[in-house]
């Protein structure tokens, strides 16, 4: 208990850190004083203009989206019970670009784009839960006593067609459009000005899944035992789906298919510090936010005035890092 | 009289189109062990899993401490019975003491963590599975019989009246067999728990239970007393296979033909 409080108390203050970084960090590079005077009074100049109209929003944003796809993937990790599985692994952020994709090729507005992305992911989400329903009924044991493996395939095989649309849509689409449908699918938080639905979702998100938390370090044992041990496991796991759901598809409207972020940040947290989902659930979420806050501003600084999109950055930290721990042999935390 | 800790009612279990129990009846008390005896596929498992709650019964009644199942809520069901899966898979390491105090989920309130009482009762039914040592191991780096243990243990911090156990000693080596049996033995005698065990070692049903459950062919069930039951023409009608009794050494003895 006060170990999860040290570092919850830890991953805040290095997120603490990475916001005044990210603030300060520019065309217009602003000295930690007078960062701190814009933020008090943002009326005053050019400074402060900058700060609170163009870096706080765009920071708060890559916060609660990084947040966002973090808990998203310990999510689904426990549900699918696969420390390899990300937000993305039952088709949701395939959906999302094909719905975004399919706006742009129409080549409709930035809102459209949006709509097209969320009416993608919820798409995507309702046929997993309609074609696998059975597993997320009450009375599943027949024969098999777990049925994460199902609802993985089915998950997989729908991100396959996914997959296919987007390439159909990426032949048909004209030169000029095909650069932003790539930082697209890359994820880019260039030009992203709406953080409030994100972050609301992340404090929701965690609202809704924290109270159940031990239910899901039971869960994680397997489906039979926590039953027995009277979590009622059809709801839960309903639950645990809807929640990542939304926090996915409100992610990937954000800004676009940031990978690595789902699948690297809880992997590593767990690895470092234990399965606790009381404790991983929320430092999850700061880890995450701080992750993508820092690649962000590494995306936006990196070859200025050039922008990356930022999943080039989460990719180039997130494939050396995941496989530098698979190498590593797993420690015992005491 | 108190109601049993298990009892069914013309209970009637089918899986697939296939019946395999019909008109089951029966009645577990309080310091009673019930061994469940059968050959592969008639349907051991998918009784206890009925009994757990796991999958449906198409008829009949499971009533639970003289209530119907259906009527438990989770929480208080996981109070009343423990169960013991036949097999494990772990998919994310955890330390063995995290494992076990996972036992004691039933009796904490929702935000309430694992304390000294509970660490104190997962170190106690370790070191009564021999495990004394292990606290701190993950149990991904366990062999298939110290993981079998350890669920043990966690079964046993969960302390509920009414135990049923799939298979408990199927990975287990000569001395842990005995060693589980004989806890199981003792928590029915002097803690009145009620337990049922499904076992293939027929010298092993004889040594330990008290009552007995032969699944026979075409559904039907023989059950009473163990004596009564475990007699050669049974076992043979059972199982397929001439088995001879034989009383040696204090024991009874099943030597297959």
């Amino acid at each position: 208990m006060r170990r999860t409080l040290l570092i919850w108390l830890a991953l805040a203050a290095t997120a603490l850190a990475a916001f005044a970084l990210a603030l300060a960090s520019g065309s217009v590079h602003l000295a930690p004083l007078d960062l701190l005077r814009a933020l008090v009074s943002p009326e005053d100049g050019i400074a402060g203009e900058i700060v609170t109209c163009l870096r706080l929003p765009r920071a708060l944003a890559a916060f609660a989206v990084g947040g966002l796809l973090a808990l998203a993937g310990a999510l689904m990790q426990v549900l699918l019970r696969n420390p390899l599985a990300d937000p993305y692994v039952l088709g949701l952020s395939g959906g999302a670009a094909a719905g975004a994709l399919g706006a742009m090729l129409a080549g409709l507005g930035t809102l459209a784009i949006d709509a097209g992305a969320s009416a993608g992911a919820l798409l995507a989400m309702a046929l997993v839960f309609a074609f696998a329903r059975h597993d997320f009924a009450r009375q599943q044991m027949h024969g098999a006593l777990d049925a994460s493996p199902r609802l993985l395939l089915t998950g997989v095989v729908m991100a396959a067609g996914w997959g296919a649309l987007i390439t159909l849509t990426l032949t048909l689409a004209p030169e000029a459009r095909l650069r932003g449908m790539l930082f697209w699918l890359m994820g880019d938080l260039n030009g992203v000005d709406s953080w409030v639905p994100a972050l609301l979702a992340l404090l929701l998100a965690l609202g809704l899944m924290l109270p159940a938390a031990r239910d899901l370090n039971v869960l994680l044992r397997g489906e039979a035992l926590a039953h027995a041990l009277g979590v009622r496991v059809a709801p839960l796991r309903r639950r645990i789906y809807l929640v990542a759901s939304v926090a996915t598809a409100l992610a990937v409207t954000t800004a676009g298919a940031v990978g690595f972020v789902g699948l690297v940040v809880p992997h590593a947290l767990r690895l470092a510090l234990g399965n606790d989902q009381r404790m991983l659930l929320p430092a999850s979420a700061l880890a995450g936010g701080t992750l993508l806050l820092l690649a962000d501003t590494a995306a936006r600084s990196l070859l200025a005035p050039q922008q990356l999109p930022v999943g080039v950055i989460t990719a180039l930290i997130g494939v050396p890092a995941f496989l530098l721990l698979l190498a590593r042999r797993p420690k015992r935390i005491a | 009289m108190t109601a049993p800790l298990l009892e069914a009612q013309d209970l009637l279990l089918r899986v697939n189109g296939r019946t395999l129990l019909r008109d089951l009846s029966f009645a577990l008390r309080a310091g009673e062990v019930w061994c469940l005896l059968g050959p592969n596929g008639a349907g051991k498992s998918t009784l206890l899993h009925a009994a757990v709650g796991l999958r449906a019964a198409q008829g009949g009644v499971l009533r639970l401490g003289g209530k119907a199942l259906a009527e438990w809520p989770a929480d208080a069901a996981a109070r009343q019975r423990g169960f013991l899966p036949q097999s494990f898979h772990d998919a994310f390491s955890a330390s063995v003491l995290e494992s076990v105090m996972l036992g004691r989920h039933p009796y904490l309130s929702r935000w309430q963590w694992e304390g000294e009482e509970e660490q104190a009762l997962a170190l106690s039914a370790l070191r009564a599975m021999d495990l004394a040592g292990f606290e701190q191991r993950d149990v991904l780096t366990l062999s298939g019989g110290e993981r079998q243990r350890v669920a043990l243990a966690a079964l046993f911090v969960q302390d509920a009246p009414l135990l049923l156990l799939d298979e408990p000693v199927s990975h287990l080596d000569l001395h842990h067999q005995m060693l589980v049996l004989e806890h199981l033995m003792e928590l029915a005698r002097l803690r009145g728990k009620g337990v049922m065990f499904t076992v293939h070692d027929l010298d092993l049903a004889a040594r330990f239970a008290s009552h007995a459950l032969l699944l026979m062919p075409q559904a039907m069930v023989l059950q009473g007393p163990i004596d009564s039951v475990l007699t050669e023409a049974a076992l043979e009608a059972a199982f397929g296979h001439r088995v001879a009794r034989i009383e040696a050494a204090g024991r009874t003895l099943f030597v297959p033909d």
